[in-house]
C-alpha cells in the first residue's frame, strides 16, 4: 500500500512538468507584451521595462520557464501582480473556504441522494421511480445563477433564514454562511450521485449473494444495510472524486454569488485584473489537486473494494 | 413419512413476453436423510422449483401460483409470510447455488459471511461465530481454516469457495439443503470431491438433499429418488434404480438412449433432437408430443397428463405418459 502510493506520488512529477510547460506555454503564446498587458496602457515606459526586469522577461524563453518551475518546486507558485504575495499564500487564505464547500456539498448531496436513491430503487420501473428521475432532470438543468437567485430571494431575504453571502469567523459561523452555496453545489452532485446510486443499488439487489444472504434468513432490512447498500455505494465512490476535483476549481459562478473567497473567485479576479502569474500559479495548483484527489479516491476505492488493487 | 412435500406447485414468472408457468404443476415428496435428484434438460424448471420451495427469486418477479410446499413441522411454506419463512431458512432448509464465486459477497470476509447465519438464528457473540465458523471450515476440509476466515472470496480457488459454501449451508444442521448444480460451475477435477464431501457431511448429519444436476451418472451414484422434469412438469419419478433401469416415459428413455453404453461417471445429458413447448403458451396435451416417437393422436388433446403408476412398476415409481395408462395398456 504505501509503496504504491509512493509510486502514484512519484509519477506526479512527469505531470507535473507537462502542466507547468502547458500552461507556461499557454500565456506565453497570448499576443502582446505581458508587462504592458498586465499593468495596462496608462505605465509610462519606464515602468514597463522595470516590470519586465523583474518578471525577467528579457531572458529566453527556457531560463524563464526554468525561474516558473522553480517557484512551483519551491512551493510560491510565483508572485501575484495584483496582491504582491506569493500566489502560494493567497491559496492558503482561500483554500479553506473551497474545500470546506466541497466537504459541506458533499455531505449534502449524499444526504438528498441516498434516500431518493433508495426510493427509487426499491420502486424501479414505477411511478415514484420516474417522478424523482423527473425532479433531479430539473434539478440538473437548473442553472447554477438562476438557483442560487432563487435561492438568496426565498430563504435568505424572503424568510431570512440565512445570509445572502459572505462568510463568518469560526466553525459554526460557517455551517449558516456557506450552506445555500454548498446546497447549491451539492444538488447537481445528489442528482449524480442519486442515478449511479439507484443503477448499482438494483444491480446488486439482482446479485447472486443476496439470495445467499436471503437464503441464511436475513430479513429484508439486514440483507439490505448489510449486503446492498455497502456494495452499492462503492460506485459512488468515483462519482464523488470526479465531483470534488471540478468543485475545487470549478464554483466559480457560487462564489462570486455569494461573495465566498475561495479559489474559484480568486481565479475570476486574477483573469479580471489580469494577474497572469496567478492565472498561471492556479492552474498548475488546480492540476496538482486533481491528481492528489484521483490518488485518495483510488485509495479509498482500494480500502472499500478487497478484489481492487492500488496499482 | 416425508421431510418435504411439494404438492401441485405452479410457478410463474413475469418477462416482457408474457407470463411463464416455469413450474406447472409438480409434486414430489423427500424423505428424511435421503438424497433426491431432479434431473431435466435446460429452462425445464429445475432451479425454479427449487427456488420456489424458500421464496428466493432473485431480481426476477415471480411468484408462486398454486400448490403446497409442507415441511414436516413448520406447515406450508408457500402460504408462510416472508417474517416466517426467513425463520426456516437457513436454519431448517439451506440453500447451495451453482456458482460460489457469484454466490458469496466479494467484499466481506469468509468467516463473517459464515458467522452471519449462525448469529442469525442462535445467540452467539461475534467470537462464538468465528469459533463455530472456524469449525465449520474444518468439518469441510479447508487447508489453514485460520487464514481462511479473514479471506475475500476472491482470494480462493473454485473448490475452495464451494466448501466454503458448504459449511455455510450446514451451519446450523438444517434438515434439508437445496443444492442447485453445486459443482457444475466448478473444475472438473473438483466436481467429485465436492459432491463426495455434500454427501459425506449431510450422511454425517442426517440431512437430506435436493440435488439438481445434468448428470445422471451423478443421479445414479449419490441419490436415492429422483425426478425426471420436462417443460415444468415431472413426467417420471421413482427410485433411481427403477427410474434408471426401466425407464417408462418416452423422455426419459429418449435420454437414455442418447447416452453411450450404461449410465456412469460422467453420463451428462447429452441434448435429444427438437426443443421443448414455450412455458409462456404451452400447446394442449402431453407437451412432450412433437418429440416424441411414440406420440398418438390423444396425445394432444386435453390437460397434459398426469403422473400415474405404470402397470407392474415398482413401488413409487410413476410415469406421466398417457400410454403407460392402465386403460390403454389394457386396450
Ligand atoms: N429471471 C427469470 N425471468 C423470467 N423467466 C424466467 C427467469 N428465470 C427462469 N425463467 C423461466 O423459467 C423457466 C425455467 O427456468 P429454470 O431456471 O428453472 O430452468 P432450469 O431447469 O434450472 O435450467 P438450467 O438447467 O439451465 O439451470 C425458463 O425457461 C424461463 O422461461
Ligand atoms: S403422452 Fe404421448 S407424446 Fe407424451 S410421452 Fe407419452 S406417448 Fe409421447
Ligand atoms: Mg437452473
Amino acid at each position: 500500500m504505501f509503496l504504491a502510493i509512493s509510486k502514484r506520488l512519484l509519477m506526479l512529477i512527469p505531470v507535473l512538468i507537462g502542466i507547468t510547460m502547458i500552461s507556461f506555454l499557454l500565456l506565453q503564446i497570448m499576443p502582446g507584451d505581458p508587462a504592458s498587458r498586465a499593468m495596462g496602457t496608462r505605465a509610462s515606459p519606464e515602468e514597463l521595462q522595470a516590470m519586465r526586469e523583474l518578471w525577467g522577461l528579457g531572458k529566453p524563453l527556457w531560463v524563464q520557464y526554468l525561474y516558473f518551475l522553480r517557484d512551483c518546486v519551491t512551493g510560491s507558485f510565483g508572485m501575484s501582480i495584483f496582491h504582491k504575495q506569493p500566489i502560494i499564500d493567497l491559496v492558503a487564505e482561500r483554500l479553506p473556504f473551497t474545500l470546506a464547500i466541497v466537504g459541506y456539498s458533499t455531505v449534502i448531496a449524499l444526504l438528498i441522494a441516498l434516500p431518493f436513491a433508495i426510493l427509487a430503487a426499491a420502486n424501479r420501473g414505477r411511478m415514484l421511480d420516474n417522478v424523482i428521475r423527473q425532479i433531479f432532470v430539473v434539478v440538473v438543468a437548473m442553472p447554477p445563477f438562476w438557483l442560487c437567485y432563487v435561492l438568496i430571494l426565498w430563504l435568505a431575504l424572503r424568510m431570512g433564514w440565512f445570509a445572502t453571502g459572505g462568510v463568518g469567523d469560526g466553525f459554526v459561523a460557517n455551517i449558516g454562511r456557506l450552506f445555500l452555496p454548498s446546497l447549491v453545489v451539492g444538488l447537481s452532485t445528489a442528482a449524480l450521485i442519486q442515478q449511479s446510486l439507484r443503477a448499482a443499488l438494483i444491480d446488486t439487489m439482482k446479485a447472486d449473494y443476496i439470495d445467499t444472504a436471503r437464503a441464511k434468513g436475513l430479513r429484508g432490512r439486514e440483507v439490505f444495510l448489510r449486503h446492498i447498500l455497502p456494495n452499492s455505494l462503492i460506485s459512488t465512490i468515483s462519482i464523488i472524486g470526479v465531483r470534488v476535483s471540478w468543485i475545487i476549481g470549478g464554483t466559480v459562478v457560487v462564489e462570486k454569488i455569494f461573495s465566498v473567497p475561495g479559489l474559484g473567485s480568486l481565479l475570476i479576479d486574477a483573469i479580471v485584473s489580469r494577474d497572469l502569474p496567478v492565472i498561471r500559479g492556479l492552474t498548475v495548483f488546480f492540476a496538482i489537486m486533481v491528481v492528489i484527489v484521483n490518488l485518495i479516491t483510488d485509495i479509498c476505492y482500494a480500502l472499500a473494494d478487497p478484489r481492487v488493487r492500488l496499482e | 413419512m416425508s421431510l418435504l412435500s411439494v404438492r401441485d406447485l405452479i410457478t410463474e414468472f413475469e418477462s416482457p413476453s408474457g407470463t411463464a408457468r416455469a413450474v406447472d404443476g409438480v409434486s414430489f415428496d423427500v424423505k428424511p436423510g435421503e438424497i433426491f435428484g431432479i434431473v431435466g434438460e435446460s429452462g425445464c424448471g429445475k432451479s425454479a422449483t427449487c427456488r420456489s420451495i424458500l421464496r428466493l427469486f432473485g431480481g426476477a418477479s415471480a411468484r408462486i401460483a398454486n400448490g403446497r410446499i409442507t415441511l414436516e413441522g413448520a406447515g406450508d411454506l408457500a402460504q408462510m409470510r416472508e417474517r416466517d419463512l426467513a425463520q426456516v431458512r437457513g436454519r431448517d432448509v439451506a440453500f447451495i447455488f451453482q456458482d460460489p464465486l457469484s454466490a458469496l459477497n466479494p467484499t466481506m470476509r469468509i468467516g463473517k459471511q459464515i458467522g452471519e447465519v449462525i448469529r442469525r438464528h442462535r445467540k452467539a457473540s461475534r467470537a462464538e461465530a468465528r469459533a463455530a465458523a472456524l469449525q465449520l471450515l474444518r468439518d469441510v476440509h479447508v487447508t489453514s481454516p485460520e487464514r481462511r476466515l479473514d479471506a475475500y472470496p476472491h482470494e480462493l480457488s473454485g473448490g475452495l469457495r464451494q466448501r466454503v459454501v458448504i459449511a455455510m449451508a450446514l451451519a446450523l444442521r438444517p434438515r434439508l439443503i437445496i443444492a442447485d448444480e453445486p459443482t457444475t460451475a466448478l473444475d472438473v477435477t473438483v466436481q467429485d470431491q465436492i459432491l463426495r464431501l455434500l454427501k459425506e457431511r449431510c450422511d454425517s448429519l442426517g440431512t437430506s438433499i435436493i440435488l439438481v444436476t445434468h448428470d445422471l451418472g451423478v443421479v445414479s451414484q449419490i441419490c436415492d429418488r429422483m425426478a425426471v422434469m420436462y417443460a415444468g412438469r415431472v413426467v417420471e419419478t421413482g427410485a433411481v434404480r427403477d427410474v434408471l433401469d426401466a425407464p417408462s416415459h418416452p423422455y426419459t428413455r429418449a435420454l437414455l438412449a442418447a447416452l453411450p453404453g450404461q449410465v456412469s461417471r460422467d453420463s451428462q445429458l447429452i441434448p435429444i433432437k427438437g426443443a421443448p413447448p414455450s412455458l409462456i403458451d404451452p400447446p394442449a396435451g402431453c407437451r412432450f408430443a412433437p418429440r416424441c416417437t411414440f406420440a398418438q393422436p390423444q396425445c394432444t388433446i386435453g390437460t397434459a397428463p398426469g403422473l400415474h403408476p405404470r402397470p407392474a412398476a415398482a413401488e413409487g415409481h410413476f410415469d406421466a405418459c398417457i400410454l403407460n395408462e392402465v386403460s390403454h395398456a389394457a386396450a
